[in-house]
């Protein structure tokens, strides 16, 4: 456990804010400290979490703190821990945080210490999402996080920022909304009388809510929490906000905030309604399968603009997400977890280097580009570095996220594993069809043109920092995926088990796994061990 | 009438009791003999003065909140003293206070008598405490009378402008329409209630006990119904719901700035102190009938007001249609009291709905004033275009107002509407609760728009030039203006810390 003098976890919220507000305060010539100590000190925290994150504590709370705001006879109070399943997320905000930090130090954008501000603020809010145990503040800091992504896609946003802001906001508002009711409407019906999700918890187990009340509620979170994460069809402000968002900002939201949702769906929507989960499930990997995976992976094969690719393979991605939710199991579980954080590395560095490749293109059309690796060697091998997490090549986080939704979704339903495998190939098209147009093969016309006005110069250290920092986190956990599958495991396994089995229909989905993620790269044949875990 | 009975109605003229109210009145002549007395040079002096002893006041009150005569009946039933007067009491001096700082700014722009201002200010909310406390019709309908006559003269105060005195004539008709539904609502209840046939008849129908004693013996009684719905009607004026808002674009419009912020919240939060009071004391035994009028009314409200605002391009128009859309949601609130378990915990809900109401209106509508072009009533959309460029603070404060307004984390309007929510859950009020969440998705988008007005618009080069002289305030001392920020600085910082941290506060208003 932590050894420190305060408590790491309401540090790592204020202190982002606190930068923020000192920011618009202060001279120019302080912006820069003290974002580096806004950004710095939040992943400094998150690393010394994960590092001492105990072992041995199944579902509970480790961290945990709890501080009156003035809400309690709604039974709300700032009641901030990690289990198992916050710390990786956690962890995550912290890390891409510092990334999209110091690429916006080195942006040199518009109105920076606005900028600057606005992204701790977001910070802030990222780091509160995932360490508040309380519903109510799980809710409160996504929207925190949520308000200055509307504010800087209008403000430093590219082409159509102000259509891009209005829609982002609209759907937004209307994902959060319906989340919102839903969460009263447990909190409600529960009788608990409190947003603890331990209370809630133990209210639930002791007295679950009604049938025909799961149901209506699980609907409400699943949408709510759908439109968040771009469950297809309610995808389209994604690649259009993506798109228009400055880099770090899409960074942010892509990468971490994004993540809400589904962090939403596993921790509170799962355990607490399972049998709502169940009725729905059928759906979801419906709508995942055909819409997220298959039609968006298409939609995505046809983009030219490769801010707008990204951004379509990410709500591509999001439908393995999805898939790995419907089976309701603790290995699809998990493998959402894995999933979730290594695709917020993977897909904040591909924005990040999507920018990079813009200033030294002028463009982002990947019919107007072309060897630009001759110019920029190290961009280029950055690039395809995160092309090939982007696919989930072994020796990337993403390979073992995918792999045990792969393996939880065959016992789940064969037919959508194969859809999702095929989906893998569509990304693969892609995915390297990008990395060739962009990098390699001879320059266009246009290129060759902005490259005579400006010789494009290869990745600066400014740039490659935050780059590396993402790039080794992706590593680090593909080669020692135990790190972060030990501790959603415990988490998963146990009341969390329990409680999703309770709903799930026996005959649809084996839950004779105990412990499948429980992978290690190290040893040979974990792919193997993997499958016959499940089987 | 006895001698004793004279005595028992003189001691129940517990003067104290209405010590606010009454050096209320004082300052308001004090404003008017100052003006006689003083130089010409020196009138400058009294909007300071005004200001002063409304502040003097507002710390008087809260010092003491907790008052002995809490919980008892004062002037023979004329008024009761409660928890939830002095919490109004000590609104509409905020709200007064505010207004008087506005009108300061606003005025000193123009060639018209100032001190009137003030004075009628300061008399109407007065008029605004006393109807908060009233236990009593007559003492309702008096002190409402008092408020809208106070508003005739206040709404049409700009009587160079024609908007403004076109605003005055259509306030006046409609308030002389709602004041009449009102008093002939009161006249049938009072009628109904002395008839000796009837059980349980009594000859003080007026008093709101005495009535709900009567209406508790005779239920489902005709013309109790329609005197009540008339009653009912009377108050919707005041709270501007559906379908007695027709005055509110036209009025909100015209009235100057400041005068439209006071009819926008303190004339709002008297009509629900008085809804609230009448629909849980006298009207309480006709919830039957009164909950399912007010849960028409809410929804029509909730959807009505939110359309409406949605084209709007007039700041004024948009600020008061967006404004009827606020009494539906705490309408909403209002209907979530009369449930049965929820009533306490709902009151507090609409209080506090009604507390972060002031802060953001005022905040917005302080931007607004400073703002305001020569023709007050013409204040478009587009003038705010680039303002966070020209003026970063106020597009700040604008900014935190209208996110409040629109109910979005981490400021003070999403605890407020949240508390609403969550005691509507609780009363069951799925339709209503599913009307209203759209209502928020839909408000997003006309204060968004507003906002990003505000801050993504580029400012044409025209405005700019014609946006810079007025910022000096025409040659006026900048005290009254850095006064002014100040103040929406609080009111910005306010709103932002109470969407996070109520504190105390949160406690006073919600465990009750």
């Amino acid at each position: 456990m932590s050894e420190l003098p305060f408590d790491p976890l309401l540090v790592a919220i204020l202190s982002p804010l606190c930068a923020a507000v000192l920011i618009l305060l202060a001279p120019q010539r302080f912006s820069a400290p003290l974002a580096w100590l806004g950004f710095g000190l939040p992943a400094l925290l998150a690393l010394h979490t994960w590092y001492h994150f105990p072992s041995g504590l199944g579902g509970d709370y480790a961290f945990a703190s709890e501080y009156g705001t003035g809400l309690s006879r709604f039974g709300i109070a700032l009641h901030l821990g990690l289990n198992g399943i916050s710390m990786p997320l956690f962890a995550l905000a912290g890390i891409v945080g510092l990334a999209a930090g110091l690429y916006a130090l080195q942006s040199g954008a518009e109105r920076l210490r606005l900028y600057l501000a606005l992204l701790l603020v977001m910070q802030g809010g990222l780091m509160g999402v995932f360490a508040s145990v309380d519903v109510f503040f799980f809710y409160f800091f996504h929207e925190l996080a949520l308000i200055p992504t509307f504010i800087m896609v209008g403000i430093w946003g590219g082409r159509d920022r102000h259509y891009a802001a209005m829609k982002l906001t609209i759907y937004l508002t209307l994902g959060a909304m319906l989340t919102l009711v839903g969460l009263i409407a447990v909190y409600v019906q529960s009788g608990a009388q409190s947003f603890d999700l331990i209370a809630l918890r133990a209210a639930l187990t002791a007295q679950p809510l009604a049938e025909t009340v799961q149901h209506y509620a699980f609907g409400l979170l699943l949408f709510g929490f759908g439109i968040l994460v771009s469950l297809w069809p309610l995808h389209t402000w994604a690649p259009l906000g993506y798109g228009a968002a400055p880099s770090s900002a899409a960074m942010l939201h892509a990468g971490v905030l994004k993540k809400f949702g589904l962090y939403g769906l596993v921790q509170i929507a799962l355990p607490l309604m399972p049998f709502g989960a169940a009725k729905w499930v059928g759906l979801l990997a419906l709508l995942a399968a055909l819409g997220n995976v298959l039609v968006i992976g298409f939609v995505t094969m046809a983009q030219r603009d490769l801010k707008q690719m990204v951004g379509y393979s990410s709500v591509m991605h999001m439908g393995y997400a999805f898939l790995g939710l419907a089976c309701l199991s603790t290995v699809g579980a998990g493998g959402v977890v894995l999933l979730m954080v290594a695709h917020g590395l993977s897909v904040a560095l591909m924005f990040l280097l999507a920018t990079s490749v813009h200033q030294r293109t002028q463009t982002f059309d990947m019919e107007q580009m072309g060897g630009l690796a001759q110019r920029a060697p190290v961009l280029a091998a950055f690039f395809v570095a995160a092309t090939m997490a982007g696919i989930g090549l072994p020796g990337f986080a993403n390979f073992w996220g995918e792999l045990s939704i792969f393996v939880a979704l065959w016992s789940f339903s064969p037919v959508f594993t194969v859809v999702a495998v095929a989906g893998i190939i569509l990304s693969a098209i892609y995915g390297l069809r990008a990395a060739a147009r962009v990098f390699f093969g001879s320059p266009t016309a246009e290129f060759a043109r902005v490259a005579e006005a400006q010789a494009p110069a290869d990745l600066r250290w400014a740039e490659r920092v935050p780059a590396l920092l993402l790039l080794a986190a992706l590593l680090f956990i593909g080669f020692w995926p135990k790190s972060i599958s030990e501790p959603v495991n415990q988490a998963l396994s146990g009341s969390w088990a329990a409680a999703v089995d309770a709903g799930a229909p026996a005959a649809a989905i084996p839950f004779s796994a105990p412990a499948p993620v429980a992978v290690d790269a190290a040893a040979p044949g974990a792919r193997a061990a993997a499958f016959t875990a499940v089987d | 009438m006895s001698v004793e009975l004279l005595q028992a109605a003189a001691d129940s003229n517990r003067w104290g009791a209405i010590i606010p109210e009454v050096s209320l009145g004082c300052l308001a002549l004090l404003l008017l003999v100052l003006e006689m007395a003083l130089p010409r040079r020196a009138h400058r002096l009294i909007p300071a003065v005004a200001i002063v002893g409304q502040l003097a006041l507002l710390v008087g009150v809260l010092a003491c909140f907790n008052a002995p005569y809490l919980g008892t009946e004062t002037f023979n039933g004329l008024l009761v003293h409660t928890r939830d007067g002095q919490f109004m009491r000590v609104f509409f001096l905020l709200a007064s206070l505010l207004v008087s700082l506005l009108g300061a700014v606003s005025l000193a722009r123009r060639q018209l008598p100032r001190i009137e201002f003030f004075h009628i200010v300061l008399v109407v909310s007065a008029a605004m405490m006393l109807l908060a406390q009233s236990n009593h019709f007559v003492m309702l309908f008096v002190a409402l009378e008092t408020v809208t006559v106070g508003f005739y003269i206040l709404v049409s105060y700009f009587r160079a402008s024609p908007l403004s005195l076109e605003a005055g004539l259509k306030y006046l008709i409609t308030g002389a329409l709602s004041s009449g539904l009102l008093l002939f609502g009161i006249v049938l209840l009072y009628g109904v209630a002395g008839n000796p046939l009837l059980v349980g008849s009594t000859e003080s129908g007026m008093h709101f006990g005495h009535l709900q004693t009567f209406l508790a013996a005779n239920p489902d009684h005709f013309l109790a119904s329609l005197g009540i719905v008339l009653v009912l009607c009377g108050v919707c004026f005041k709270i501007g719901a559906f379908p007695f808002q027709i005055w509110i674009p036209d009025v909100y419009q015209g009235a100057p700035t400041p005068v439209t912020a006071f009819l926008a919240v303190a004339s709002k939060a008297a009509g629900f102190a008085i809804l609230l009071t009448l629909v849980h004391t006298a009207f309480a035994p006709y919830a039957g009938l009164v909950v399912p009028t007010l849960t028409v009314l809410a929804a029509l409200t909730l959807i009505f007001g939110n359309l409406a605002a949605l084209t709007q391009h007039n700041v004024k128009r948009l600020i008061g249609l967006s404004g009827v859309s606020h009494a539906g949601f705490l309408l909403l609130g209002v209907v979530a009291s009369l449930h049965a378990g929820s009533a306490a915990s709902a009151i507090g809900a609409v209080q506090f709905y009604l507390a972060v109401y002031l802060l953001a209106s005022f905040a917005v509508f302080g931007v607004m004033t400073q703002l305001a072009p020569a023709e007050d009533a013409t204040q478009e959309l587009d003038h705010y275009r680039g303002l966070a460029k020209r003026q970063p603070f106020l597009a700040f404060v604008l900014a935190v107002g209208l996110g409040s307004l629109a109910g979005i984390p981490p400021l003070a309007g999403f605890v407020g509407k949240l508390a609403i929510f969550i005691n509507a859950f609780d009363a069951q009020l799925y339709v209503l609760l599913g009307i209203a969440i759209l209502g928020v998705v839909v408000s997003i988008y006309y204060y968004f728009g507003w906002i990003r007005v505000a801050f993504f618009g580029e400012s044409t080069e025209s405005e700019t030039a014609a946006a810079t002289p007025r910022e000096g305030g025409d040659g006026q001392p900048c005290c009254g203006c850095c006064v002014t920020r100040f103040v929406l600085g609080l009111l910005a910082a306010a709103t932002l810390v109470l969407g996070f941290y109520q504190g105390g506060l949160g406690e006073w208003f919600f465990s009750r």
